[in-house]
């Protein structure tokens, strides 16, 4: 198992590595630099620049090396813990992106934990209950969770909340506590506000879920080796819980490769139309105001976090499978 | 002859497929004597695995089983129909794996990959009597040492996957036989195996058929196998019983046209140069395509022919 | 084999066509037993047919504007009047405008006293069909007056129209765009699981290294990288592209997966066996058994297309206007005052629904009816 993990650990560098260089060239990508629209902005406001400022700052960016030495400097600042520095909000990267990386982070557990927790019941369920009638329903259910994009489900959540209970859907905090300091009061009023931003991320990934389990588990259900164990006399219930639902979670465990990613996607678009304070509107506004290194950050960060998950995922997927450890 | 430990009657079973309902046993009626091993031989789709899982109460949809009883009569008295056991009733699960208990075609897949042998060969008992868990590992070791695995002790705590096909093959033989049932049925137990492999395993079967004394019922498309182990034959072919009998009669003197054909069609029997038959080019399809009802003969045995036109196989007549 | 499906092969058929039944017409048989695939094939049909010759079907062009109407709900068609007479002809109340004196909000309602009748099939202004060909029938369209069947925009638009020339670009995005994934998928996944080796393991890299960027970051950052002056048409396909681009990767595995596992089935060896061309062997025996695969694949794909334009449209760095698409469309329900006020405006977000669905639908019913000789979820 050690000798797994350290295989699988080994294997994500050059992926990482790889993230990098694409991440790299996708804040080279739009024309133009930062200087360039650092200039733009100034002229805007009507700020003249001299030639000598604009060298100074090429100078100060380093814009002038060739792009593998710009490559390397940036990648080892970032390893480093240095981001960088965002033009639009004149402020280090750091101190603008990881509040936001936190709440990311919440929001997407969070929403992985509903996800589990509804799609596993319903999904057994609906496999052990085949064709009944709520198998039907929560086929249906699934169907629609899976067809509705997650910012229309959004949409309609804060129409929903406006108009039958007259509250404003959206963002993390009450007014009163959104600069406060923390407390369990803030604690609480987050919690307040968490459960629609996981509920609407969760759907899709619940829908998704819970039809994989009902399938996965049909499959298993017709091996022969549940005919073996009910050959053996083997009590339905205990059948189900301990054979194919045991099988069935491994599939399950190695959602979290492909949830993770749909969610950490879903949850930049859910943050923009709920306005929460994660990393979806500013990832969003970074790539608007072309604050690259910003962009550049968020994007490094979140498919860190998916990376790491998936390791999670397929280290809990070799814990559980026999198999896969002995490979 | 004492009661028989299962009386199969009028069974019929149906399997709704895409293109219409396929019925896979038409009225078969079986008896399977205690204390004896009986052969059910037959080609594929024939209706042995069938017969074998209905005796457990194992069919599913889409499979339905539309008439027929199933009559199970233990050596302590207790008889009942499995085809009327109520799913919640206790002799039902007592009946699997208690009572009968089977032996599957593929050792490869008929073990769960993910727990531990230990783990499945002890539920088998656990599942039937009231003992704990070291009464019942140490019944595990026993079996599957008798069985003829070695270190079983080591093995418990392994994986089917960490066992060859034969020694999985042993290990559900073990399972089947630590509740020391009264009738084990084996489905080709060892058509998934290769030739050496296969000798083993049977040999190890009669061994422990005699030191149990357990009634056997033998499911195989292979007539060697039949000789080698079986006391009875029945003989099926698309879902019908054909005929019955004791290996010796059967084999030495069949009645029924398949069956002679199925024997002629054994390499052994072929003369040198010339080329192997097939069923088909020795059985004429009109001698299978009727329906014809078993009818029980002088002799005890049983045949699905017409009684007007008595066969060539009949005693007294020559072939 | 396993126990439950040896049981269903083997077994003794009643019905002796079962065995001479061609794969195909087996494939159609489970096809059509799937009710909801039918119906959602027939359900796209329709909604590609509408999309294709929107300017027939759509009663206005998409910018066309009508002053008098802004925000204004959608129209309900009658048969019956307000003096309770039936007309033959269908018809359509007008507008009455009035300023609610609290909230200083438009407020609509019906004026039955103007009474505009529907017309099908009907000449109006010219228009060329596909941009080309000269035309002026349409579908719907009144003589006088406007219909409005799913209300109007801030600028008085026919959402109606908008919605279905809106499908042109939405639908078509999620064909093309499937079309390219398709064809990277197929091409980087047969070289991988044809060539192996090296090939192999960079293409794997190159696939795992992509699913790791979660896609909409990644998306919105290619888009976001798209020049700003490129005509609609540019921007259409560089949304297309960047679609594809991220999205083959799925197909791609598929396709590699079935690639290495046919190359060791029975029927492949048996055919090298016996001397078959490696071309023979390609295109005889592996392409048609992992296609019907594939093709399930790629319909399954073309939902998340049109998801990822519909996406990035209402975000505003998809697609933008005048380019009309139902993202685009959705963008005007961004805020939810609008949603409460004017819940019409979320129409085309019903129809992003609808289409998934149908194309879900669809996918499924082939899926299952793809493997001929399986049983539904069964092993072989």
């Amino acid at each position: 198992m050690l000798n797994y993990v350290r295989r699988r650990v080994l294997a994500m560098i050059p992926t990482l590595a790889l993230i990098s260089v694409i991440v790299f060239a996708l804040v080279q990508l739009p024309p133009g630099d930062i200087v360039s629209a650092t200039l733009d902005r100034l002229q805007a406001q009507g700020v003249e620049v001299s030639d000598t400022q604009i060298e100074a700052l090429r100078a100060q960016y380093h814009l002038d090396d060739p792009m593998p030495v710009q490559y390397l400097r940036w990648i080892g600042n970032f390893l480093t813990g240095d981001l960088g520095y965002s033009i639009a909000y004149e402020q280090p990267v750091n101190t603008l992106i990881w509040d936001r990386m936190g709440y990311t982070l919440l929001i997407t557990f969070s929403s992985l934990l509903f996800t589990w927790i509804v799609a596993l019941p319903i999904g057994i369920y609906s496999a052990v209950r085949q064709y009944s009638l709520g198998d039907y329903f929560f086929t249906v259910v699934g169907l629609i969770g899976v067809a509705v994009p997650n910012f229309l489900l959004a949409i309609l959540a804060m129409y929903a909340g406006f108009s039958w209970f007259g509250i404003s859907v959206g963002g993390l905090f009450s007014p009163e506590y959104i600069d406060a300091p923390w407390s369990w009061a803030r604690v609480g009023d987050l919690i307040a506000h968490l459960w629609i931003p996981t509920i609407v991320l969760g759907a899709a990934g619940t829908a998704a879920t819970m039809r994989v389990m009902r399938a996965n588990l049909l499959d298993e259900l017709k091996k022969p080796y549940v005919v073996t164990a009910r050959a053996k006399g083997v009590r339905p219930v205990k059948l189900i819980l301990k054979y194919p639902v045991r099988i069935a979670i491994n599939p399950f465990i190695s959602t979290i490769g492909w949830l993770l990613p749909t969610l950490i996607s879903g949850e930049a678009i859910v943050a923009i139309v709920l306005n929460l304070p994660t990393t979806g509107p500013l990832l969003l506004q970074s790539l608007l105001s072309q604050d690259m290194y910003l962009a550049g950050s968020f994007l490094m960060l979140l498919s860190l976090m998916t990376v790491i998950g998936m390791l999670i995922s397929d280290l809990l997927l070799a814990w559980a499978d026999p198999r896969i450890r002995y490979e | 002859m004492s009661e028989p430990i299962v009386r199969i009657r009028d069974l019929e079973v149906e399997f709704a497929t895409e293109v219409g309902v396929t019925r896979a046993l038409r009225s078969v009626s079986l008896d399977l004597a205690r204390g004896r091993t009986t052969a059910i031989v037959g080609e594929s789709g024939s209706g042995k695995s069938v017969t074998a899982l209905a005796m457990l109460g194992l069919i599913d949809a889409p499979g339905r089983v539309t008439a027929g009883s199933i009559e199970f009569r233990s050596s302590a008295g207790a008889a009942y129909d499995v085809l009327r056991l109520d799913r919640r009733d206790p002799r039902l699960y007592q009946h699997r794996g208690g009572s009968v208990s089977m032996i599957f075609q593929e050792p490869m897949t008929a073990l769960s990959p993910v727990h531990t042998i230990g783990n499945q060969v002890m539920e088998a008992l656990l599942t039937h009597q009231a003992v704990d868990n070291e009464t019942a590992q140490a019944e595990a070791i026993r079996l599957l040492e008798r069985v003829g695995i070695a270190y079983a002790e080591a093995r418990l705590s392994q994986y089917p996957f960490e066992f060859s096909g034969g020694m999985r093959q042993r290990v559900v033989i073990a399972m089947a036989l630590i509740n020391q049932p009264e009738l084990i049925i084996c489905d080709e137990p060892t058509t998934a195996l290769d030739v050496t492999v296969q000798a083993e395993i049977l040999t190890l079967l009669d061994e422990l058929k005699a030191q149990y004394a357990t009634s056997v019922m033998f499911i195989t498309h292979d007539i060697g196998v039949v000789a080698q182990i079986a006391d009875d034959v029945a003989v099926m072919y698309r879902g019908r019983v054909l005929e019955t009998g004791t290996v010796r009669e059967v084999l030495k003197d069949p009645l029924h046209p398949y069956t002679r054909g199925l024997l002629a069609a054994l390499p052994g029997s072929a003369t040198r140069g010339t080329r192997l038959q097939t069923i088909d080019d020795l059985v004429a399809p009109e001698e299978l395509a009727t329906d014809t009802p078993l009818r029980r003969l002088p002799s005890g045995r049983q045949v699905a022919l017409p009684a007007e036109a008595p066969p060539i196989g009949q005693p007294g007549a020559s072939t | 084999m396993s126990a439950a499906t040896s049981i269903a092969t083997d077994a003794d058929t009643t019905t002796p066509m079962d065995a001479t039944l061609s794969p195909r017409r087996l494939v159609w048989l489970r096809f059509k037993r799937h009710r909801l695939a039918l119906v959602s094939l027939w359900v796209l049909v329709v909604m590609y047919a509408i999309a294709f010759s929107a300017e027939f079907f759509a009663p206005y062009a998409p910018d066309e504007r009508n002053v008098r109407a802004i925000f204004a709900p959608p129209q309900q068609i009658r048969f019956v009047d307000a003096q309770g007479e039936f007309h033959f002809r269908p018809f359509v109340y007008g507008y009455r405008l009035n300023i609610n004196p609290d909230t200083w909000m438009r407020e609509y309602t019906e004026d039955t006293s103007q009474r505009y009748p529907l017309y099908f099939f009907d000449r109006g202004a010219h228009y060329a069909w596909l941009g080309v060909v000269p035309a002026s029938r349409y579908l719907i369209s009144t003589r006088e007056g406007y219909v409005h069947l799913f209300g109007t925009d801030r600028l008085g638009r026919d959402l109606f129209s908008r919605v279905i020339y809106g499908a042109r670009v939405s639908l078509s995005i999620g064909l093309i765009g499937v079309i390219l994934t398709f064809a990277l998928g197929i091409a980087l996944g047969g070289v991988a699981g044809y060539l192996g080796g090296r090939v192999d393991g960079a293409v794997q890299r190159t696939i795992e290294v992509i699913q790791s960027i979660p896609q909409l970051p990644l998306w919105m950052a290619l888009s976001a990288a798209l020049p700003a002056a490129w005509s609609p048409l540019g921007v259409y396909f560089g949304i297309t592209l960047i679609l594809s681009l991220v999205g083959w990767t799925g197909l791609a595995r598929v396709v590699r997966g079935k690639f290495l596992s046919l190359r060791e089935e029975d029927f492949v060896v048996a055919a090298r066996l016996i001397g078959a061309s490696r071309r023979r062997i390609i295109f005889r025996h592996m392409l048609p058994s992992f296609m019907s695969h594939t093709i399930t694949t790629a319909t399954l794909a073309v939902p998340g297309m049109i998801l990822g334009e519909t996406a990035l449209s209402f975000l505003g760095i998809g697609l933008r206007a005048p380019v009309v698409s139902w993202g685009v469309l959705l963008q005007e329900a961004q805020n939810f005052q609008a949603v409460v006020l004017t819940p019409w405006l979320l129409i085309p977000g019903g129809c992003v629904v609808l289409v998934v669905i149908a194309f879900n639908l669809l996918g499924d019913g082939m899926r299952d009816a793809a493997d001929p000789y399986s049983y539904a979820g069964g092993t072989t």
